[in-house]
């Protein structure tokens, strides 16, 4: 009884001591890519504005059908809700201002979060990850290119600048695919809908969904390169990463959502 | 590096640990300018490990290592980064950039370290490949390489900075015989007509004859011995001998250990 719980207390302390380390390990990797970025010229490890660009185009560019398909498709979800639920009350014509808020602060930059964990997270722990296995992250080191600023910057400053801009094309498509619904509801047309729309948005509600979506960046692309540089055990190894690079990065930023709601709507 | 006569290496007292467990026994180690010195050794000698601090990839804890004049333990990212320009290191598997073709891999130091402009980078990285008789393959994905081609090409990327120092891991591993001895016949070309000195980690015995001026012979983390081909071939020490004529090395069991470690929890 007591050895057994003697070794509970034992794995909880060891399990906090890794969480505590990985933290650790996740800022210093952020910190590092940053310093690359702002004196890499100088010391000779240059963070190559067209790796930044390739990035860019990869987690972001590439990434604009898929965000706006479904960014639409929640949108229209969310206009049936609330037009079903609001004229309980005889209110459906809140519904331009519950959508307006709700996806310019909650769901445009959840949705492209999840969205870019998925391709993007993965697809940093899989890359990091494979070359790790393969002794090309080594190779690198040896070489004189430090593997931080060469991988983990310009997938940090790329997804630091696209996901805003994907946040904002989110929140647009989306109330564009509740106007498509709710309008002709509402007996209004769909300009009118957007501009009712415009009215009722402050910056702020921008605002709010643009710096969850900078958080989010930064923990995608934490969680996806150092899940990437942890991997040991070969190919099996590489996929068991990437699943955790998603699973882990899409609960962070569902909780990291959450507590940024809380703290900002009090 | 003033001082031709000073070691390019200077390793004094080395030890690592993996874990709890020892892997290097206080390891003494020095490689001459325009020497190929081959570390030869079973698996589980030591051998990668002393490689990964030879390379800087892994700092001693204890003991120093001193590379091309510069303490690997305590330099300065700076300074490693400067030596890790001088030095070239060919990895067993190769480890060239999955995503890149073979041309930008061998490309790929000169991009990243000099200012010079495209053609005279393309021009020097095929001139490199027609060293290690890959000319023309510039265009080819790591992936769609041979073995022994990709064993090449990596070389290539060691060799484009023209390093001093040059560092490979098994360079006959998992190849067939002929391929094998055209590597060794590479290796003997870098050291006569470029002047390196390069360090060979292997446990093929007969490659290892071929090439070494030197060899040094590692078994669970000692030195067992140092010397020329023909004085490590001569040498009387018995555990020498069984690695050079292949004998299956007798199994020693300590029962008290043996029932430890099948009983140990904490692994």
């Amino acid at each position: 009884m007591i050895a057994n719980a003697q070794r509970l207390l034992n794995r909880i302390g060891r399990r906090s001591v890794a969480a505590v380390d990985a933290v650790g390990y996740g800022a210093g990797l952020v910190a590092e890519a940053l310093v690359f970025t702002v004196v890499g010229h100088r010391r000779g490890q240059p963070v190559r504005l067209a790796a930044i660009v390739e990035q860019m185009r990869q987690v972001g560019f590439d990434a604009i059908p898929i965000v706006t398909l479904l960014s639409l498709t929640v949108g229209l979800m969310l206009a049936i809700q609330f037009i079903a639920t609001l004229s309980e009350f005889g209110a459906q014509t809140q519904v331009v201002l519950a959508v307006a808020k709700s996806v310019t602060r909650e769901f445009g930059v959840l949705i492209t979060g999840i969205l870019v964990a998925g391709r993007s997270g993965s697809a940093f722990a899989a890359r990091i990850g494979s070359m790790s296995v393969s002794q090309e992250v080594d190779a690198l080191g040896v070489m004189g290119i430090d593997p931080v600023r060469y991988l983990v910057a310009p997938a940090l400053l790329a997804m630091l600048l696209m996901l805003p801009v994907l946040t904002v094309l989110s929140d647009a498509a989306a109330i564009l695919g509740a106007a498509l619904y709710s309008a002709p509801m509402l007996d209004m047309s769909v300009p009118t809908y957007l501009t009712q729309t415009l009215a009722h948005l402050t910056p702020r509600d921008v605002f709010e969904g643009i710096a969850k979506s900078v958080v989010f960046a930064l923990l995608i692309t934490v969680i996806g390169v150092a899940t990437g540089f942890s991997v040991s055990g070969g190919a099996e190894g590489v996929g068991r990463a990437t699943t955790r690079a998603v699973v882990v990065s899409i609960s962070a930023i569902v909780i990291a959502d959450m507590v940024f709601s809380f703290f900002l709507n009090r | 590096m003033n001082d031709a006569e000073a070691p390019l290496i200077e390793v004094v007292g080395l030890q690592a640990f993996y874990g709890r467990r020892r892997i290097l026994h206080g390891v003494d180690f020095s490689v001459r300018r325009g020497e190929i010195r081959v570390i030869m050794g079973g698996s589980g000698s030591g051998k990668s490990t002393l490689l990964r601090h030879l390379i800087g990839l892994q700092r001693p804890v204890a003991g120093s290592v001193r590379i091309l004049g510069v303490d690997a333990g305590r330099a300065s990212a700076r300074e490693l980064l400067a030596v890790r320009r001088r030095l070239g290191v060919s990895f067993q598997g190769g480890a060239l950039i999955t995503s890149m073709s073979v041309g930008d891999n061998v490309a790929l130091p000169l991009r990243e370290h000099t200012a010079l402009d495209e053609t005279t980078i393309r021009i020097m990285s095929r001139l490199k490949l027609e060293f290690v008789n890959l000319g023309g393959f510039h265009d080819l994905m790591p992936s769609q390489l041979s073995g022994g081609m990709t064993k090449r090409a990596a070389l290539a990327r060691a060799i484009v900075m023209d390093p001093e120092l040059l560092f490979f891991d098994e360079p006959s591993a998992g190849l067939d015989p002929v391929v094998s001895a055209e590597l060794d016949e590479l290796i003997l070309r870098l050291r006569d007509a470029l002047r390196m000195t390069i360090v060979v980690v292997t446990h093929e015995l007969e490659s290892a004859f071929r090439i070494a001026d030197r060899i040094t012979v590692l078994d669970q983390g000692d030195i067992l011995a140092e010397g020329s081909v023909a004085e490590v071939r001569a040498s009387a020490d018995e555990r020498i001998q069984d690695l050079l004529h292949r004998r299956p090395r007798p199994v020693e069991v300590d029962v008290d250990d043996y029932l430890r470690r099948l009983t140990d929890e904490d692994g």
